[in-house]
């Protein structure tokens, strides 16, 4: 029989299947961070049952962090007890922590790759909906909740329906300016925020073949974000490159041997999906969303869309933005540049590349988050940190930031934010923030111009 | 896990579509590490005004309505994993969730909680807060065991579970215990694909 991606990897995961019902499917690699991990160990800790795998778990503090003066105590005092908490829980149970300050710290799915732990034909869970960023390594990666994480630690397995399938195809060329991101807010524009609820997605054709892994982890990281538990991409040559060689990946021959069971896993000829979707690569503009879910995205030219439904409404209210406008020359006064979607060292060169010889707007707050210590290293090493000091742009330590707002990175009440992050909820930045979802080119060119420009008129 | 069979209760219709996690509880009130008080501040930005008054045309805050069982729009549970969301609903009181629609992610972490997530049609949700537009008071009852939910002799559904879940619910079991029974199992898959 033809098999998907998704179907080789899951099915080589399966230990047991319960008639009738859910299958036990094993789980290589385990992430965990301060926020969904502790009512999980104290769960175990209650019953009595030991960690079962703890080499199979990795943890690293960011959530919860702050992206200021990390060398120092924090000083808000829940959030330091939350990772006082997780040090305990790694120290207790053996499970290796890169806490706040260490080389190895960051997002937990900037850093994961980052390190070589995430490798093709795995699978990989975390109490964390943007675990799917892992699939842009032909891996089963995906979010779960603290009952789960508990399951994970107790058994290394969990309980699940396989899901259906679903394959978003992307063919033909990009437009200038049309980034990863671009790509990904046009297909949950297009698909709305809960077609992909129930399935696993694979993103197909010569746009995602040719895309980067950084761009692949963009892309597959929002997959949630149209309600699909994860989002996978072939591995290919580029993923092979990327693993190679980093510091948890395999070495010499075992890495070739891994190579060429590797190269068995893109989606035989003729494998059928659940649901299909195709679109063309020339259709796609730089994006920006209006509203308060993910799916609610135009084309930066475009303008807001006239729907009669109460949902819309009340959204475009929280926005204060009228049906039928566009947001070019809407005035902004905070650009956030971050989060697991795109806080990547190609996002920062994206943004440098912009922002070189340029000026920050004066009425912008324009913060820059890394999304790992090795991220922060690469943008002081290739000199981008310069760009940014000399264009008043603020360069801030690692960690989720201003994407969820758990730290002092908050949006006050009734301000705009273009942000790269991944949702524009209400309050998602702070109360009464109003978050527009953009790529690190309009997010970067929104922090030069103090305002909402048609970027596509700005680039040689 | 509490236990699940039937139940009785008024309804608070939340006719609102796309009901995100951030909204169910905001990710301030995420830095807590047990699973107590969440109950307290579950919708806590559309409960209260960011001044902290009461903002009473918010479902919760209508006197009329009142119940364990939570009526609300399309695709409800989207976005965050965090099950602080389930955490939040249950320690309001809310034993049952009725939608045309979830996210996955937020209707597993439910179902370990022993909150039932009802998904019915979208007729009968239309037609369910209608009803409870105009009669608060109505009663709905939720039958696990036959999968039904009625309102009353004319407006009846039934609904899907997965029937290992369904008996998770009413026996009152969690996965861990499943699980841990499957050890030997599991190290032999270990051993045969390391």
């Amino acid at each position: 029989m033809k098999k998907t991606l998704f179907d080789k990897v899951w099915d080589a995961h399966v230990v047991d299947t319960i008639k009738n019902g859910p299958q036990v499917l094993y789980i290589d690699k385990h992430l965990i961070h301060e926020v969904t991990s502790p009512q999980a160990f104290n769960e175990l800790e209650d019953r009595g049952i030991p960690v079962f795998r703890p080499n199979q778990i990795v943890a690293t503090a960011d959530h919860n962090t702050p992206t200021q003066n990390q060398d120092q105590p924090i000083k808000d005092e829940l959030s330091r007890k939350q990772l006082e908490q997780l040090s305990t829980n790694c120290k207790k149970n053996n499970i290796t922590l890169y806490q706040l300050g260490h080389k190895y710290n960051g997002i937990v799915h900037v850093m994961a790759p980052e390190l070589g732990f995430t490798q093709p034909g795995m699978t990989m869970v975390c109490g964390d909906s943007h675990t799917s960023t892992h699939g842009a390594f032909g891996t089963i990666a995906f979010g779960i909740g603290t009952s789960q994480v508990a399951q994970v630690f107790a058994s290394q397995c969990l309980l699940l329906t396989k899901p259906k399938s679903l394959r978003v195809s992307v063919n033909g060329k990009l437009n200038k300016g049309v980034l990863p991101k671009d790509v990904i807010l046009y297909i949950i524009s297009k698909l709305g925020t809960n077609s992909g609820t129930g399935y696993f997605c694979e993103y197909a054709g010569n746009v995602f073949e040719e895309m980067s892994m950084e761009g692949r982890m963009t892309v597959c990281n929002m997959s949630i974000e149209m309600g699909a538990r994860g989002g996978m991409i072939a591995p290919d040559q580029t993923t092979f490159d990327y693993v190679q060689g980093r510091e948890f990946a395999p070495k010499s021959e075992d890495f070739d041997k891994k190579v060429a069971y590797w190269k068995t896993l893109p989606t035989d000829e003729g494998a059928t999906f659940d649901k299909e979707y195709f679109f063309d690569a020339e259709d796609i503009e730089p994006m920006i969303t209006y509203g308060t879910n993910p799916g609610m995205g135009i084309k930066i030219t475009e303008n807001i869309p006239v729907e009669e439904n109460a949902s819309f409404k009340k959204s475009l209210e929280y926005m204060n933005f009228e049906a039928g406008e566009s947001l070019i020359n809407k005035p902004i006064n905070f650009v956030f540049i971050g989060s697991c979607t795109n806080s990547r060292i190609e996002d920062f060169r994206v943004a440098a590349n912009f922002i070189k010889g340029k000026q920050k707007a004066a009425n912008v707050t324009a913060w820059l988050v890394p999304g790992s210590k090795q991220v922060e290293a690469q943008i002081i090493e290739e000199g981008l940190k310069d760009v940014f000091d000399a264009a008043g742009f603020e360069l801030r330590q690692p960690g989720c930031s201003a994407c969820l707002a758990m730290n002092d990175d908050k949006i006050p009440q009734g301000e705009y934010c273009v942000s790269t992050s991944n949702r524009n909820f209400e309050g998602r930045q702070g109360q009464g923030s109003r978050t527009i979802l953009a790529s690190p080119l309009v997010a970067a060119a929104t922090a030069v111009e103090g305002k909402i420009i048609d970027i596509t008129k700005h680039l040689n | 896990m509490e236990k699940f069979t039937t139940l009785q209760s008024r309804a608070i219709p939340l006719q609102i579509e796309n009901v995100d996690t951030d909204q169910i509880i905001p990710a301030r009130f995420l830095k807590a590490t047990d699973k107590k008080g969440f109950g307290d501040n579950v919708f806590r930005d559309w409960r209260y005004h960011k001044d902290g008054s009461v903002n009473t045309d918010f479902a919760l805050n209508n006197a009329n309505y009142s119940g364990t069982i939570l009526v609300a729009g399309d695709n409800f549970g989207c976005g965050s994993s965090r099950e602080h969301a389930a955490w939040a609903l249950t320690g309001y009181g809310f034993k049952v969730v009725v939608s045309s629609f979830f996210a996955d992610i937020f209707k597993g972490n439910a179902l370990n909680n022993g909150l039932l997530p009802v998904q019915v049609s979208e007729t009968f949700l239309k037609e369910l807060l209608s009803i409870l537009e105009n009669n608060p008071e109505t009663e709905i009852i939720v039958n696990l065991e036959k999968q039904t939910i009625s309102v009353n002799e004319t407006l009846s559904e039934s609904f899907e579970i997965d029937a290992y879940k369904k008996t998770c619910m009413i026996n009152g079991y969690d996965d861990i215990d499943y699980l841990l029974s499957k050890k030997s199992e599991i190290e032999a898959y270990e051993n045969a694909t390391s």
